[in-house]
């Protein structure tokens, strides 16, 4: 097959769409993204009036949801691309929304009818919803990827984590993956050039869905993991949602603290993995904000190989 | 115990009219869901076939007033392994949906609707986001909108 030529048409373009958690909690995540999706090749247009997904209020009011998805359909719509998002929680929210959206005539009728009204504004239905990783995944292709690598990460083993919403509910992703046995980001990993390793409940929720509710019982949730996944001596946890970024970084402190253990696992979304393959520096895919410094794993990194 | 003359014969019914409820007369109690439930996992305050189960049987008041309803993590594993197709988080939201309208709102979810309503994300993005940003090269964010302000109030969730 021909190659198609490097620089001057992206490899695709998207919207970028932060949600709330990334640019607050998780600005690595959004930097690095951009930094490989740059020497990818794949265009990241942005719409700073973006708000909320509406996740949030799903289980308070679901038509109050529904508008607060289909606000941000709207406004991407308007500029004609689609959308990539980095929280799988904002893309479960935007695709179930898109789907009863678009397959419901009514409800669309009825959703019109008020975003004209209240906000002077409509949506079609004609927006596609994606995650980063899935564009990495299926668009650009394991293949395409490890073309770019030209750190050896070979000496690293790393443990996978999921999440919920990038997989499930399998029925608003087409079946693009098993929810029971995903691959993808363990394809990922290893076309960086690291190991991806197994683990007991590899596919366990963080507990960041209950945070809010029960801290107590989201942090039982994520210590469990991070326990399976200290038994395995991993280098890092890769994950690629900010939520789940939450509970086991920016908690992990308190959960050594109220249970007397240490874990000093490093988080690193996947992005970073990736750029680090890539020969970039750590600064530039944003490891100061890495709660847990991975100051061992970087050791790790062969930066110059032949 | 239960007393019969409690029970809510219709709550199933309401429960099937809202957004997301409409298989739960299908639930024949398995048990599949609560199997692989990762909060049940770590507490036994959250039992999804027991709150079904429940609401079938009409107990209303006990389910909506409940905080374990709340504890769904919404991870879909039931969703995705249940044998009829019940939709457990959705299930779960439908009837969070009906205890808000009964005025059975916790104070956490509050807390989520007024950071929402003041600044369109649960998370402000102030000044020092937008500093921070500029610094790293990234394009700049909308600090407010009262887009969301707007919504929450016409749908009644907001004064």
């Amino acid at each position: 097959m021909k190659k198609k030529p490097e620089g001057k048409a992206p490899f695709s373009q998207y919207i970028l769409y932060l949600g709330c958690t990334v640019p607050v909690r998780a600005l690595q995540y959004e930097i690095s993204a951009r930094k490989v999706a740059e020497r990818i090749g794949i265009q990241l247009a942005d719409v700073p009036e973006f708000s909320c997904c509406g996740y949030p209020i799903q289980s308070i009011n679901h038509y109050a949801y529904l508008l607060m998805a289909a606000r941000n359909l709207a406004l991407a719509e308007k500029q004609g691309l689609p959308i990539c998002t980095l929280c799988s929680a904002c893309c479960g929210s935007l695709t179930e929304a898109n789907h009863e959206i678009q397959e419901d005539k009514t409800l669309r009728e009825r959703i019109n009818e008020d975003l004209s009204q209240w906000l002077g504004l409509r949506y079609e239905g004609g927006v596609r919803v994606n995650h980063f990783m899935r564009i990495l995944h299926q668009e650009v292709g394991r293949k395409r990827i490890s073309e770019k690598v030209e750190a050896d990460l070979s000496s690293l083993q790393v443990a996978p984590h999921y999440g919920c919403h990038y997989t499930k509910p399998s029925t608003i992703y087409g079946k693009a993956e098993d929810p029971e046995n995903p691959k993808s980001l363990d394809e990922l990993i290893e076309a960086a050039g690291a190991r991806s390793l197994q683990y007991e409940d590899k596919l366990a929720c963080c507990g960041g869905g209950v945070l809010a509710m029960d801290e107590q019982v989201a942090l039982a949730m994520a210590q469990r993991k991070l326990e399976h996944i200290r038994a395995e001596q991993a280098d890092a946890m890769i994950l690629f949602c900010p939520f789940c970024s939450i509970m086991y970084e920016s908690n992990q402190r308190k959960i050594e603290k109220t249970s007397g253990k240490e874990y000093k696992l490093p988080v690193l979304f996947y992005p970073q993995l990736l750029g680090l393959a890539m020969g970039m520096e750590p600064d530039e895919l944003g490891m100061k904000m890495n709660r847990v410094r991975p100051t061992e794993l970087l050791k790790k990194v062969n930066r110059r190989t032949g | 115990m239960i007393d019969s003359k409690t029970l809510d014969p219709n709550f199933k019914l309401i429960i099937a009219a809202e957004p997301g409820g409409e298989n739960i007369k299908k639930c024949f109690s398995c048990g599949t869901c609560t199997a692989g439930c990762p909060v049940r996992e770590v507490t036994d305050r959250y039992n999804p076939r027991k709150i079904i189960r429940m609401a079938l049987l009409g107990m209303k008041k006990e389910v909506l007033s409940s905080q374990f309803i709340w504890l769904c993590s919404s991870c879909y594993t039931c969703f995705e392994r249940c044998p009829q197709d019940v939709r457990i988080p959705e299930l779960m939201n439908a009837i969070k949906n009906i205890a808000v309208r009964e005025g059975y709102l916790p104070p956490a979810m509050k807390t989520q609707l007024d950071l929402l309503s003041s600044f369109g994300r649960l998370l402000e993005i102030t000044d020092f986001e937008n500093e921070k940003r500029k610094e790293s090269n990234l394009p700049l964010l909308q600090g407010k909108t009262e887009d969301i302000k707007k919504i929450l109030k016409k749908t009644g969730l907001s004064s």
